[in-house]
């Protein structure tokens, strides 16, 4: 192998990519835009959700109960309405989500010692809110009725009695519960996923279709020599991509960066070798540059969107599904990535992961390398 | 025939596409220091040819060695010997012209020095010395490709493989292009050029005429047109259809052409022709300005060789 | 052939880009059923005349009439009366043979009345009859020239434009094409021909060259090649070529020298005159001359003698 030949190649397409305006855009608006949009766009936690309620009663204890709703973070109260038909007006509207009907002999029967229950109407459009919703509101509501019976069990005498159980819920490492803290360092990994295999998928494909590649091949440089000097600026610019996308997620959005670098840098060369290799790929085998671009945007963000754990947990995916992600190298790099930003674990414990990950940029590196053949079709 | 090492010699080359035989058993060698046409109009397989010796396209069958080295096992080998220019000249339009010259430098492994200097030398030839720094893309038809044979002659071949490099280029940039080529010949280079300008032919020290991936004739310019049976007359007149209607089934015209000056003929025998034709057309009171004998060009060669090779029922 | 009003007239057309004069007060004038050839170096000027011409580019000053409409003033109707063809880009190769008939029909608003019959005769020019559903993409280049020639003229307008049609074309076929442009032009059409392709400037009836925006030469071929140049042609044939060719660049009386093949072409003031003392130019310095005559030039050497050779080029606007 020559290395000047490779160097040359480097080199040249160094000079490409910087008088190429839309290169120098994806590489540096991109990432940026990505975490910006991602980071602030998909956020789990549901709060202030708006409620309706038709309190039918209007007594203190039905009034203490929605208070209870309303002094809630997860809920918000935004109208009361005195009729029952506006109440699903307003939900079929949109214009509440959550609806609560107090019945008219609510205190009553609270005072006869219950049962007595207290109707919600959910919009459940949106699954994921619902169900949280609901047990949100459960949540509230059993606080409730446990201080309804302690208060009747105290009033009979029983001053001492505490409630039975009670959970104390320390939530490590992400003790806000911050849905961001753990979306953040997920979206570093799809935008890499994105960016690299799309940046390098135009490079061979450009070339046949300008017409330059027919004399490349003419010359001595090797198949691996074109191969190295194209994806090595690339790989630096992904690396420092990286870099920009984990700084903004420390400095910017907060997240916490609990892990060694060299962790963070190791994953990252091996998730960058894969997805280079990729493009590169697509690039040889789609030929021109429209058809390229497409197959790199579908064969990686809906893959390491929906499947690498990003937003659903793998563990809660049917089982098939669960086998099919273990071929995604995406799922590999989310993991060690979430890992060296929320938990910090020692290199040992992740050294399945990066296993995993240093296979695949074998293989793929491999893979790309055989695809291209100095020859005319 | 003194053997004469030969620069490319190509035997019963072949090359299918589907529905199509590009190149048809071709055979021919390019001798050393000996510039080479391969002269045919579109889809007479000159491209399919240029790619095979370049290396750059398997052929289906048969081999060919250009440099000393076989382009069937080892067409690498190949590569460090030839310079091939592709029809549309292989340049970066988003690299300068000096970026596109040392990218092709490194290619070859011509080291600094030498390439500066050499550099130097061939863009003052293709007068294009203060254009260092111009994008490629900015650049004239014409300059393009004079800039192309540039990056393919930074390193010193020994065989140019050019692929219609004349295309679309007005005939004072063609003939600065000629003249580098020649030029060319001084070091040692050997040349094979493609070209569908039938009369580029002429300035070819041979040339082969292919026709739908078959070789029709392959001699030096001079000998072809000896090999035309019979003499070419041009009559020039002011109404060349009335003289062609004139001429019209005339004994011993075996083709006519109308053109933009009057009618070119091929007779059987010039000598005998001319007085005759020159009274046919004074007593049907035709007014032309001048009838004689021309020399062939190479088109009428080809209209020839074509006539006859599709008379003998291909 | 001739008519009274000429079909393209021409008068001090001028057009500027800036500081820059890409036409340089031109004239011509061509009659109906002339063929008209255009020739020049790139960046000279004639696809900027022809753009004008056709009414795409509107002139700085001087007068342009097409089929007697003032380009200036009209022209959106000078575009329906001419016709334009390329051979290398005109058609649409994944378009059938009928389907690019018709679509050509509609760019030009051929009316429904006279559709069938000018398809009719489209297909039977081109000797497509019978091939209507051919991929226009897998036709041979000879019948693709004729097809786009005849979807150029669809609307039987007096002007047509050919940009070098024939061009990598085989010579049966180009033979082919010219006999039908004759033809055209025998039943008054006017075509005016840009080309570098010498062999195709043959064709034309009369010659225009145009070098830096102006009319540096105009004739037919033959006018062209016996009066035009500058000098007279010699063909010496002598070996070796390429020192004969370096000393004659400095021989007295040379003004051009260029080699073809083994024998060289010298442009000289006076051919007669000058054979006699080359021979002994070059004896003196080695080399016999095996032949020395005077040769009639080609369009070629007219062409290159006429234009400059330009150092500085202008990249191209």
């Amino acid at each position: 192998m020559s290395w000047h030949r490779l160097v040359a190649m480097a080199r040249k397409e160094v000079l490409q990519i910087i008088r190429d305006p839309r290169s120098v855009g994806i590489v540096v608006a991109m990432p940026v835009i990505m975490m910006l949009a991602f980071g602030y766009g998909v956020s789990l936690d549901i709060k202030h959700i708006p409620v309706y309620v038709l309190d039918r009663e209007g007594s203190w204890q039905s009034q203490d109960l929605l208070k209870r709703f309303q002094a809630s973070e997860y809920f918000n109260v935004v109208r009361t309405v005195d009729n029952y038909p506006a109440l699903v007006r307003a939900i079929d509207e949109g214009h509440c989500r959550f609806a609560i009907v107090v019945p008219w002999d609510f205190s009553r029967r609270l005072n006869a010692g219950g049962p007595v229950s207290v109707q919600a109407l959910i919009d459940a459009a949106d699954s994921n809110t619902a169900n949280l919703a609901i047990a949100y509101s459960q949540a509230v509501v059993q606080a409730y009725s446990q201080k309804v019976q302690l208060d009747w069990l105290r009033r009979r005498g029983q001053s001492s009695v505490r409630a039975p159980i009670s959970i104390d819920a320390r939530t490590w490492f992400n003790e806000n519960l911050e849905s961001m803290d753990n979306i953040v360092p997920g979206v570093i990994a799809i935008v890499m996923a994105v960016i690299g295999t799309f940046l390098t998928a135009l490079t061979i494909a450009r070339e046949w279709e300008r017409g330059t590649m027919e004399q490349l091949i003419s010359t001595p440089v090797t198949a691996l020599e074109i191969m190295l000097g194209k994806l090595a600026p690339y790989f630096v610019i992904g690396l420092l991509d990286t870099c920009l996308c984990a700084l903004l997620g420390i400095w910017w959005f907060g997240v916490p960066f609990r892990g060694h670098w060299s962790v963070f840098f190791l994953s990252s060369t091996l998730f960058l070798l894969v997805v280079l290799s990729t493009g590169y790929f697509f690039s040889v085998v789609a030929k021109s540059q429209l058809a390229a671009s497409q197959i790199s945007l579908l064969a990686t963000f809906l893959p390491a969107f929906l499947l690498s754990g990003f937003v659903y947990p793998i563990d809660q995916m049917p089982a098939a599904i669960q086998v099919v992600t273990h071929v995604l190298p995406a799922r590999y790099y989310m993991a060690i990535i979430r890992n060296v930003f929320l938990k910090g674990s020692a290199i040992t414990l992740l050294w399945k992961d990066l296993f995993s990950l240093a296979l695949f940029a074998v293989i793929l590196v491999l893979l790309a390398t055989r695809a291209f053949k100095k020859k005319l079709t | 025939m003194t053997a004469t090492s030969h620069a490319i010699e190509a035997l019963e080359l072949t090359k299918e596409f589907p529905g199509v035989i590009a190149v048809d058993h071709l055979s021919f060698a390019v001798r050393e220091g000996e510039i080479f046409g391969l002269v045919g109009p579109d889809g007479a397989g000159k491209t399919t040819t240029l790619r095979m010796l370049a290396g750059v396209l398997t052929p289906d069958s048969a081999t060919a060695t250009v440099a000393g080295f076989d382009i069937g096992t080892d067409p690498e080998g190949v590569k460090h010997q030839i310079s091939y220019m592709s029809q549309r000249f292989g340049l970066y339009e988003d690299l300068t012209v000096a970026e596109n010259v040392r990218f092709y430098a490194d290619l070859f492994g011509v080291r600094r020095a030498e390439r500066e200097r050499r550099a130097a030398q061939l863009l003052q030839a293709a007068g294009m010395s203060e254009f260092g720094s111009r994008l490629a893309g900015n650049l004239s038809g014409g300059m393009k490709q004079k800039l192309g044979l540039v990056c393919a002659l930074i390193h010193t071949p020994r065989v140019l493989l050019l692929d219609e490099p004349t295309n679309g280029v007005d005939p004072v940039s063609r003939r600065d292009f000629w003249r580098i080529l020649y030029a060319l010949l001084g070091e040692g280079v050997s040349i094979l050029i493609s070209t569908s300008y039938l009369d580029e032919a002429e300035r070819c020290h041979r040339v082969a005429l292919l026709h739908q991936g078959r070789l029709l004739f392959c001699d030096t310019p001079a000998q072809l047109k000896k090999t035309l049976p019979g003499t070419v007359v041009a009559v020039a007149s002011p109404d060349p259809r009335r003289l062609r209607e004139a001429l019209s089934g005339v004994e011993g015209i075996s083709s006519l052409t109308l053109v933009g000056d009057g009618v070119r003929l091929v007779v059987d025998d010039g000598a005998r022709r001319i007085p005759e034709l020159r009274a046919r057309l004074a007593s049907a009171n035709v007014p032309f300005d001048s009838i004689e004998q021309v020399p062939p060009t190479i088109e009428d060669l080809f209209v020839e060789a074509v006539r006859e090779s599709s008379g003998r029922g291909e | 052939m001739t008519s009274d009003a000429p079909a393209v007239m021409v008068k001090d057309l001028v057009k500027r880009f800036g500081d820059f004069v890409a036409v340089d007060h031109v004239s011509l004038e061509a009659r109906r059923g002339e063929i008209f050839g255009f020739l020049g170096p790139n960046g000279a000027g004639k696809s900027t005349t022809i753009r004008m011409l056709c009414g795409l580019l509107r002139p700085t000053s001087g007068q342009a009439m097409v089929a007697g409409l003032d380009v200036a003033l009209k022209p959106e109707a000078v575009r329906q009366k001419i016709g334009y063809m390329s051979q290398k880009f005109s058609l649409y190769n994944d378009l059938r043979v009928m389907e690019n008939i018709r679509f050509f029909a509609g760019m030009y608003s051929v009316p429904d009345s006279v559709l069938p019959e000018r398809i009719d005769w489209v297909l039977e020019m081109a000797g497509l009859k019978g091939r209507e559903s051919a991929l226009t993409g897998t036709l041979a280049t000879g019948w693709k020239q004729r097809l786009a020639l005849g979807c150029a003229v669809l609307h039987r307008p007096p002007i047509l434009f050919l940009d070098e049609p024939t061009s990598g074309v085989d010579p049966i076929s180009r033979r082919q094409f010219w006999e039908l442009i004759h033809q055209m032009a025998g039943e008054g059409v006017t075509v005016f021909v840009t080309t570098h392709y010498m062999d195709e400037a043959e064709y034309c009836h009369r010659l225009v060259l145009i070098d830096r925006g102006r009319i540096v030469a105009s004739g037919s071929p033959l006018e062209l090649k016996q009066q035009a140049m500058k000098g007279e042609l010699l063909l010496v044939e002598c070996e070796p070529v390429g020192t004969a060719l370096e000393l004659l660049q400095t021989a007295p009386e040379v003004l051009d020298a260029a080699i073809f093949g083994s024998a060289l072409h010298l442009v000289v003031p006076q051919a007669r005159s000058a054979i006699a003392g080359l021979r002994g130019y070059l004896a003196e310095r080695g080399i016999t001359v095996a032949r020395i005559e005077p040769i009639r030039p080609t369009l070629e050497d007219v062409f290159v003698s006429l234009t400059s050779n330009k150092l500085e080029e202008r990249s191209t606007p």
